[in-house]
């Protein structure tokens, strides 16, 4: 039987307060969402934080909001998300989102959190006895340095995933991120030192897979805003098994389209092949030209690089490199419109998502 | 901002409609405090960590897994377990329709599935063969192969129907 170690419990009544027990903390402090990950993390000491300081009374970051743009809380649920037809618009969240997890975690388990999830590796996501037999690693180097840090410092301990590397490869895992990124999401960031700033999502991530995020740990990430520009955006998933499973790979695109079907705008997003999502600097070619099949087989080979999947999560890696072509090429037909019930089976079935109710 | 010491928690923990001042390990999960400290075994201890369902119960109307949540986290909310279904003797028609459909066979899984599947129908009395498998694709069963539990959900919502309109 796994049980969270012992913590200090904190309830937040606001955003403000939620931050200045972050910073009372001094690092020693995580803010609790739905703890869908954290929890799970703190049965298998992965995180230890002393102090937990829970969001759930935290009414202001519950809250969506349309006004010429789409404002959504932190706080709110994934199911919240996948329910709320004002949503339905912005594609690719909508089916990034309902593809996290299960029904039953999505009830508890917030954006904000998602923004937030732990990066993931085999050799990580162990409980603690497994960790212990392969002595730990650089990312949770044992008992002892993860229970000074709520997040361990740099240093200590082998990485077996690349045993010569200076860094952590863990894998940026959130299914939201990459759709969020793609339809050009900013995230507001509130500490009691600062106030607040906002940045563009995809700033908010590193690619080291433990500091896999910019923000300090003393801030809370209060809001994302979604600019209403017109975009058609999806986000296609590969997973281990149909019903729930981590990204093994997830594909996100949002594009404009002009008059003659040319190409205003365009981003397209890799996630879980690197310890960030990664916006795609050649999403640029896809400018100004239709999306014609000679356009998209030049933007795959172009953006082959980016798809370096490493051994630490599932499937091999070499098949989830080709993968990862058949899938930019496939969310880019789907966007200018082709029948995705005509494409190979796998892309089907990652383009096809059943009507989910939760 | 209110802090709770270190060593006990102390909250108001109303489950099947009946509020208890419980006092407990601040670090107990839902799942620990129904079990350990109140004696509720009904529902099941599986992964503990998200994967199976086999923990699942209602939070204000809605399931999750009770594994994840910590204890301290339902002060003032209303938790609903599978000891809550029945009507005093007379079960739940959805605990009829999975003993008749055969829809349990070592019944671990069987509390989760119930109460999720009550969440479902509470919502969407009509629900359909695809919402059924959609609600239910988080609980986990390793013995009946599920069609027999989306047949039970279906059998349970038409007679929970059929009783409406008489
Ligand atoms: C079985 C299982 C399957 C899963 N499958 C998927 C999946 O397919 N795709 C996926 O993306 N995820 C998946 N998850 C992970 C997780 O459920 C989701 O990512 C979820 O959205 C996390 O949200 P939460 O509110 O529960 O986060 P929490 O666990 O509460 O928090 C997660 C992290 O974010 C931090 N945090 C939370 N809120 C804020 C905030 N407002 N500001 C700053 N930091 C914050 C926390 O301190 C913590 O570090 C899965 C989890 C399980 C157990
Ligand atoms: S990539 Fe290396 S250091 Fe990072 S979690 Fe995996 S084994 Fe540990
Ligand atoms: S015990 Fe909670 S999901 Fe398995
Ligand atoms: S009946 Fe045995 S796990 Fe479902």
């Amino acid at each position: 039987m796994m049980r969270a170690g012992r913590f200090r419990y904190v309830v937040a009544k606001s955003a403000a307060e939620a931050a200045q027990a972050l910073a009372d903390g001094g690092g020693k402090a995580m803010l609790l969402a739905g703890g869908t990950d954290l929890v799970p993390n703190m049965k298998r000491r992965q995180q230890m934080p002393e102090i937990v300081v829970s969001l759930r009374q935290v009414a202001e970051l519950r809250e969506v909001a349309m006004n010429g743009e789409t404002a959504i809380g932190a706080g709110v649920t994934l199911a919240d998300v996948v329910r709320d037809p004002r949503l339905r618009q912005h594609g690719a969240l909508f089916r990034a989102v309902a593809q996290v997890a299960t029904p039953l975690i999505r009830n508890t388990a917030t954006l904000g959190g998602n923004l937030c999830l732990d990066t993931r590796c085999n050799y990580y996501d162990q409980n603690y006895e497994w960790r212990r037999a392969i002595d730990f690693c650089k990312k949770a180097p044992g008992p002892e340095a993860v229970a000074i840090d709520a997040v361990a410092d740099d240093g200590d301990g082998t990485c077996w995933v690349a045993p010569s590397s200076a860094r952590c490869w863990a894998v940026s895992s959130t299914d939201s991120a990459p759709a969020l990124i793609a339809l050009g999401a900013r995230v507001t960031l509130l500490s009691s030192r600062d106030g607040a700033r906002e940045i563009p999502l995809e700033a908010l991530f590193h690619d080291d897979g433990m500091h896999y995020m910019t923000k300090r740990a003393d801030e809370v990430l209060t809001r994302v805003r979604v600019p209403h520009d017109g975009v058609r955006s999806t986000y296609w998933k590969l997973r281990r098994r149909g019903a729930f499973d981590f990204p093994a790979l997830g594909v996100a695109a949002a594009v404009r389209f002009g008059t003659a079907g040319v190409v205003e705008h365009a981003r397209v997003v890799l996630g879980a092949v690197a310890s960030k999502p990664l916006l795609l600097p050649e999403s640029s070619l896809l400018v100004g030209r239709a999306l014609t099949d000679d356009a998209i087989a030049e933007f795959v080979d172009a953006t082959a690089r980016w798809a370096k999947p490493l051994d630490n999560t599932d499937f091999l890696m070499t098949w989830r490199k080709q993968v990862s072509k058949l899938f930019l090429g496939g969310v880019l037909r789907e966007l200018r419109g082709d029948d995705v019930q005509t494409f190979p089976l796998l892309a089907r079935r990652a383009a096809t998502l059943r009507n989910p109710v939760w | 901002m209110r802090r709770s010491p270190t060593n006990n928690a102390r909250i108001a923990l109303t489950v099947n409609g009946e509020t208890k001042e419980l006092l407990f390990a601040p670090n107990k999960t839902l799942l620990e405090v129904l079990r350990e400290d109140l004696g509720l075994t009904g529902t099941k201890h599986g992964c503990e960590l998200g994967e199976c369902g086999a923990c699942a119960v209602l939070l204000n109307g809605r399931p999750v897994l009770s594994c994840l949540v910590l204890a301290l986290e339902c002060d003032g909310r209303q938790v609903e377990t599978i000891e809550g279904l029945a009507d005093d003797a007379r079960l739940h028609p959805l605990q009829e329709a999975f003993a008749d459909c055969g829809a349990a066979q070592c019944g671990y899984c069987t509390p989760g599935f119930l109460v999720t599947a009550k969440a479902l129908l509470d919502e969407r009395p009509n629900a359909t063969r695809g919402e059924i498998t959609e609600a239910l694709s988080g609980n986990l069963c390793r013995c009946t192969g599920y069609i027999q539990i989306f047949e039970a959900v279906e059998e349970a919502a038409a007679k929970m129907g059929a009783k409406e309109s008489k």
